[in-house]
């Protein structure tokens, strides 16, 4: 009953966005671990991706994946109609720029969400990559990244998700009820940004090929 | 000019001891079985501290409660608005105070024009106010052991203000507020905002109801129960300028008094000294800077009148520390109406006199002076665009309460049986001037604790019987009101009748000026019901016809205030008359003549004035002085 | 001074931008004596004035509101619409000036909306039990200062409804969560402090205000500094009283 409660009321559902978030930054930020495995070679970054099928988190976590991305889009939708609702006239003058978070959270949300369906058809199922081997991560990915559009839709989607954790983290902190300076959102933002751009970054620029 | 009608007492006030009078009066208040409470209805005109503390209350034992308010939320009656703090006599500071001693400085305060009784109780149930307000979580402000903060205010020597930064009114306001949502919540009270009360029901004798407008959708319709309350304030506004807040009017008392409640010494008026002057036609309203300026600010005129200079070019040889000048014991700190006179007498209203800080900050430091009235110099540059900091501030007086209001007994009952007048809007407890912060305290009193404590003796004999009220008066005075179609706003109108009454009967007043606003007022009244242009209609929401309301009442109340300022020939408190003054210009009062309480009933034609004696038993009348 | 004004008119379920243009102005007078004078010139013109809800003209009350030029209570930071001068306008400026807009909010006309949903979240929950006469005395529990502090902080907001005039979801949450932190942070708000966060959230939610997401356009909106920090003691209170 308390549980539903909480659920129903908008600070509940806010929560339930914080904790999936927040299980959702843990994975990026550790997939961006994973991913900085590259610059030991390919053994290392291939040996990696078979040794997590090997323990057998793989499927937990793409379970655990799913139902966060669920739960964090649902109540994002409702809480966005709900918005709407609550103001169903708008006014004539534009506003003062709203807050940048105001504006790309959700469209933010929707960029990475298309990005993610794409980067599996990619890496995960090959279907979408130039090389395409299951296994080959270190091959699959230098193959993508000569090729300049896929540098940029990769770009693109990592500097929205960057722009979604710089007010994401802070953000989810807040919902649940600590009140952080908003510096330390920015700070771990910087870091993934720069942490997943060191990959196609590499590539383009040699280091590794 | 008026008639004199047989003297009047307060019947209800006891005997005996001072201290025990309230006990007393208690004791010997009936009861209403706690059964039939459910079954008694009582109507609580305005939500001010007074009006939501009582509406709060008498919910809580039981009473069926209807509220009603102007304002689209009970929250922000003018109450909000008082900055100061409120008093009690805690002795939480061990500097001597006392409830004797709250009550001999209230008495005095009042120059010899309140009733003992009625002062000595409100100084008894100081106490128990802010035990009730710290209760609630209004936010007093707190030193760091976590104990309440207190600080000096006029009129006294000792420090027994309690205060929540500069917010006192708001605080304690949204205290009784949320006391009273509390009730709203338990279904005990029914809130009415945006609704105002345009006349009195009185059934067999009874004060029985009210009529209302509903403002917004025009619908105007009688209310009935077993007793009214008017808690709704004060009527500074009938100067037009004033620190009220811009809806503040008369309309419920003065409909209250045109149906047979006498109103009691309509001319006490206190000014204000430190407002912020006028800065063109169209200013709407006056804002107050608080008192507490003068502590460290030095005031002063040029020596010469209308120097072009601007202040800071004005050499120190050149300028007329006037205050230092006249009271050299008391200086810049004199009482409000001693303060103001000097001012007006000295400066034109435009520019003002000037309060200097440059004293102060060169011998406290900028920030000293900062951490004391920041936000006051903040206030004071987002209004006027000047810096206080570096040029001085510009000050003058306005009008800021009213002592006069509806007669009322010590159960806080007018002359109609079944009507209740509390807070500003009686008479009851200030007499002649009222004390800094002691508004406050007089509101809350009255509706936490003395009309809780009285209405059950009167509500005892009920329910009265039921029976249908008429709204046909009303409903055509609205009518009349729209269909005048003339050439001239209420506003005009409004700022017309201010100006005459603040040039004749505002800070002093004599025998010609008052008889020429008494030639003038009747025109003008007249003028107003065949000029005035209200545009729309009445089934709408049309704050034109709001205002054109109020202002019909201003103009009939405005007579009364000069009739009474006028047969008052003596000096006292807010009331100055220019001829009864000292050698050396202040207030003589005589009290051989009027130590009474002027209650004027209203007949129509002239009023007729009954007066109600006032004995002095333990504060012996003595003169002010502030040399 | 000259400026042009756009002003929202409405009477009956819909409205419209009106022009004025307006001369003679004085960049002392308040923006709402400028719209005394539109009105008294509207009066004498035989037109219906423009309503617009005021009343203490000193930024206390809460009940002026104005969205000016798409900014809740005009351009001034710290300011209520009432305490806005002229000076803060360049000479021949155009003002568009709109009323609150959210569900809740129902304009009944011109400026003028309907706020009660305010009191209904207040009457659901945000007051202290304190029946009138039963006080200990005030002294019996010494306040810490630096709660007295919070508490008065928050105990400032002035209800006027313009952090969910500019909030992107048209949320309550910092009005909510002002008074709900004001007693929160007293001692003698403590034993009904869950209930109250849980009662006052329901109400807010079923009056049909929007759920915060955090957005913070409210803050520079509000006259009274209310603080963010308020939100998220009332997020925690919320989650505290269901985990309990
Ligand atoms: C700027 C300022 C500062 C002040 N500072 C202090 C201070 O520091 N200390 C102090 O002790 N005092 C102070 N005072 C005085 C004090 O604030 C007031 O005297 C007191 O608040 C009056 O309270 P009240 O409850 O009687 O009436 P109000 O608060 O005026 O409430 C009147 C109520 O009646 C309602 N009402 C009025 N007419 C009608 C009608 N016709 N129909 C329906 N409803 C109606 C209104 O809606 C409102 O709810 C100050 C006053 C001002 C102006
Ligand atoms: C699947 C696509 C995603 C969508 C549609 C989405 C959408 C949203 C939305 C609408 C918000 C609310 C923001 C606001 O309005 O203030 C939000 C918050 C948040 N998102 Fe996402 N998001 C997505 C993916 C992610 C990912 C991958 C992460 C992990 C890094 C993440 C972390 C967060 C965090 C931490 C918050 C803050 C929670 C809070 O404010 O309480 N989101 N998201
Ligand atoms: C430059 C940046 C990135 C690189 C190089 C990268 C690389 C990879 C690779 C190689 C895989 C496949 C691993 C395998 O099959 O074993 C993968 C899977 C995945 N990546 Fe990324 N990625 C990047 C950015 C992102 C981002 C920004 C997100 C999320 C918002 C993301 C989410 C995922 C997910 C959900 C999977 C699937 C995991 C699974 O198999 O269940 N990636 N990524
Ligand atoms: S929180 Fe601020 S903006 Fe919102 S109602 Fe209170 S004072 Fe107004
Ligand atoms: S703008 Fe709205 S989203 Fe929350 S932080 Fe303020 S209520
Ligand atoms: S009119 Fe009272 S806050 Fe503006």
């Amino acid at each position: 009953m308390q549980t539903l409660r909480l659920y129903r009321s908008t600070v509940g559902k806010k929560a339930v966005m914080a904790v999936t978030g927040v299980g959702l930054l843990l994975f990026v930020v550790g997939h961006m671990v994973g991913n900085l495995a590259i610059f030991s070679g390919p053994a290392a970054i291939d040996g990696y991706a078979a040794w997590l099928r090997e323990i057998g988190v793989v499927w937990p976590l793409r379970f655990g994946l799913l139902l966060c991305v669920g739960l964090h889009m649902v109540v994002a939708i409702q809480l966005a109609r709900r918005a709407r609702k609550a103001r169903p006239v708008g006014y004539e003058h534009g506003r003062r720029p709203q807050s940048y978070a105001a504006r790309t959270m959700r469209w933010g949300g929707v960029v990475i969400a298309l990005f993610v369906v794409y980067h599996l058809l990619d890496l995960t199922a090959g279907v979408a990559n130039p090389h395409g081997v299951q296994g080959e991560v270190y091959n699959n990915l230098v193959a993508d990244f000569r090729l300049w559009y896929v540098v940029l839709a990769y770009t693109v989607a990592v500097l929205a998700l960057g722009l979604h954790i710089r007010h994401g983290a802070w953000s989810a902190l807040q919902s649940l009820g600590v009140t952080a300076p908003r510096g330390i959102a920015l700070v771990v933002a910087t870091a993934i940004c720069a942490g997943y751009l060191s990959v196609p970054a590499a590539v383009v620029l040699g280091v590794v090929s | 000019m008026y008639t004199e009608g047989t003297p009047i007492a307060d019947t209800k006030a006891p005997s005996g001891p001072i201290e025990n009078r309230w006990e007393q009066r208690r004791l010997g208040a009936r009861l209403v079985n706690p059964a039939n409470k459910r079954k008694l209805s009582v109507i609580v005109v305005g939500t001010g501290l007074a009006g939501a503390s009582a509406a709060a209350s008498l919910g809580e034992l039981g009473y069926r409660v209807t509220s009603f308010c102007y304002q689209d939320s009970p929250r922000r009656a003018h109450s909000i608005a008082a900055q100061g703090g409120i008093n009690a006599a805690k002795n939480y500071r061990n500097d001597g105070d006392s409830v004797r001693r709250l009550f001999q400085d209230t008495v005095k305060g009042g120059d010899f024009r309140s009733r003992e009784s009625n002062v000595h109780r409100l100084a008894e149930l100081s106490v128990r106010i802010i035990d009730q307000c710290v209760a609630q979580g209004v936010p007093f402000a707190r030193e760091y052991g976590g104990l309440l903060d207190t600080r000096s205010f006029g009129g006294a020597q000792v420090s027994r203000t309690f205060y929540a930064r500069g917010q006192t009114g708001q605080q304690l306001l949204l205290g009784a507020y949320q006391a009273m949502a509390r009730q709203i919540a338990a279904g005990t009270v029914t809130s009415h905002p945006r609704t105002e009360m345009l006349d009195l029901v009185v059934h067999d004798g009874r004060a029985r109801g009210v009529v209302v407008r509903d403002l917004v959708t025009g619908q105007v319709s009688a209310h009935t129960a077993d007793a009214v309350v008017l808690a709704t304030g004060g009527y500074g506004n009938v100067f037009h300028l004033s620190t009220n807040a811009k809806g503040c009017n008369t309309t419920a008392i003065w409909r209250a008094h045109r149906r047979g409640a006498l109103f009691a010494n309509p001319c006490f008026t206190q000014i204000h000294p430190t407002c912020i002057p006028i800065s063109g036609e169209h200013q709407s309203k006056l804002t107050l800077m608080s008192e507490s300026l003068r502590n460290d600010g030095r005031v002063w005129v040029p020596s010469v009148k209308d120097d072009p200079r601007p202040p800071n070019d004005i050499p120190e040889a050149e300028r007329d520390y006037y205050l230092e000048r006249m009271y050299p014991s008391f200086g810049n700190l004199v009482p409000r109406d001693i303060a103001s006179r000097a001012a007006k007498n000295i400066s034109d209203e435009r520019k003002g006199v000037y309060l200097d800080f440059a004293d102060a900050i060169a011998r406290l430091g900028r920030d000293v002076v900062e951490a004391r009235y920041g936000n006051l110099f903040e206030m004071y540059q987002r209004i006027t665009g000047e810096d206080p900091y570096t040029a001085p501030m510009r000050i003058y007086p306005a009008v800021h309460y009213t002592m006069g209001g509806l007669w009322v007994d010590y159960d806080l009952r007018s002359t109609i049986p079944g009507l209740f007048v509390i807070g500003e809007a009686n008479f009851s407890d200030h007499g002649a001037n009222r004390l800094g912060a002691s508004a406050l305290m007089q509101g809350l009193a009255d509706g936490y604790f003395v009309l809780p404590g009285t209405i059950g003796d009167y509500l005892v004999d009920g329910p009265f019987e039921a029976f249908t009220a008429t709204t046909t008066e009303v409903e055509d005075r609205v009518a009349a009101l729209l269909a005048v179609r003339g050439d001239r706003t209420a506003e005009s109108f409004h700022r017309e009748l201010g100006r005459l009454m603040w040039d004749e009967c505002g800070m002093e007043r004599d025998e010609a000026g008052l008889r020429k606003a008494l030639d003038r007022i009747p025109e003008l009244r007249a003028e107003f019901w065949r000029r005035v242009r209200v545009t729309g209609t009445g089934e709408q929401l049309n704050q034109e016809l709001e205002k054109a309301g109020r202002v019909a009442d201003f103009l009939e109340l405005a007579e009364l205030m000069c009739v009474d300022a006028l047969h008052r020939t003596e000096s006292c408190g807010g009331h100055f008359r220019s001829e009864s003054q000292t050698p050396d210009g202040e207030a003589l009062r005589d009290d051989e003549h009027f130590a009474y309480v002027a209650a004027w009933e209203y007949t129509g034609a002239e009023p007729v004035l009954h007066k109600e004696r006032l004995d002095f038993e333990h504060v012996r009348p003595s003169t002010r002085s502030y040399k | 001074m000259k400026l042009t004004l756009r002003i929202w008119r409405q009477s009956g379920p819909t409205g419209a931008l009106v022009t004025y243009p307006l001369d003679d102005l004085s960049p002392d007078m308040s923006f709402l004596e400028m719209l005394d004078v539109l009105n008294e010139s509207l009066v004498l013109r035989g037109e219906e004035p423009v309503a617009f809800d005021h009343d203490c003209r000193e930024g206390i009350c809460g009940m002026c509101g104005l969205m000016i030029n798409g900014v809740a209570h005009g351009p001034e930071k710290a300011t209520t619409a009432c305490q806005l001068h002229l000076r803060h306008f360049r000479d021949g400026d155009t003002v568009t000036v709109e009323p609150w807009r959210a569900k809740p909010f129902p304009v009944l006309r011109d400026l003028v909306v309907d706020r009660s949903a305010l009191d209904r979240i207040v009457e659901s929950g945000g007051y202290i039990s304190a029946p009138t006469g039963s006080a200990p005395d005030a002294h019996a529990t010494p306040v810490p200062k630096q709660a007295a502090d919070t508490a008065f902080t928050s105990a400032a907001c002035i209800g006027c409804g313009a952090c969910v005039a500019a909030c992107p979801n048209g949320s309550a949450m910092l009005f909510t969560a002002a008074k709900a932190t004001h007693l929160g942070s007293l001692p003698q708000g403590q034993p009904e402090r869950w209930t109250r966060a849980q009662d006052m959230v329901q109400a807010h939610d079923d009056l049909g205000f929007g759920g915060c997401t955090n957005a913070g356009e409210c803050i520079p909106a509000c006259p009274k500094g209310i603080p963010l920090t308020t939100i998220a003691q009332l997020n925690r209170d919320l989650l505290r009283s269901h985990l309990r």
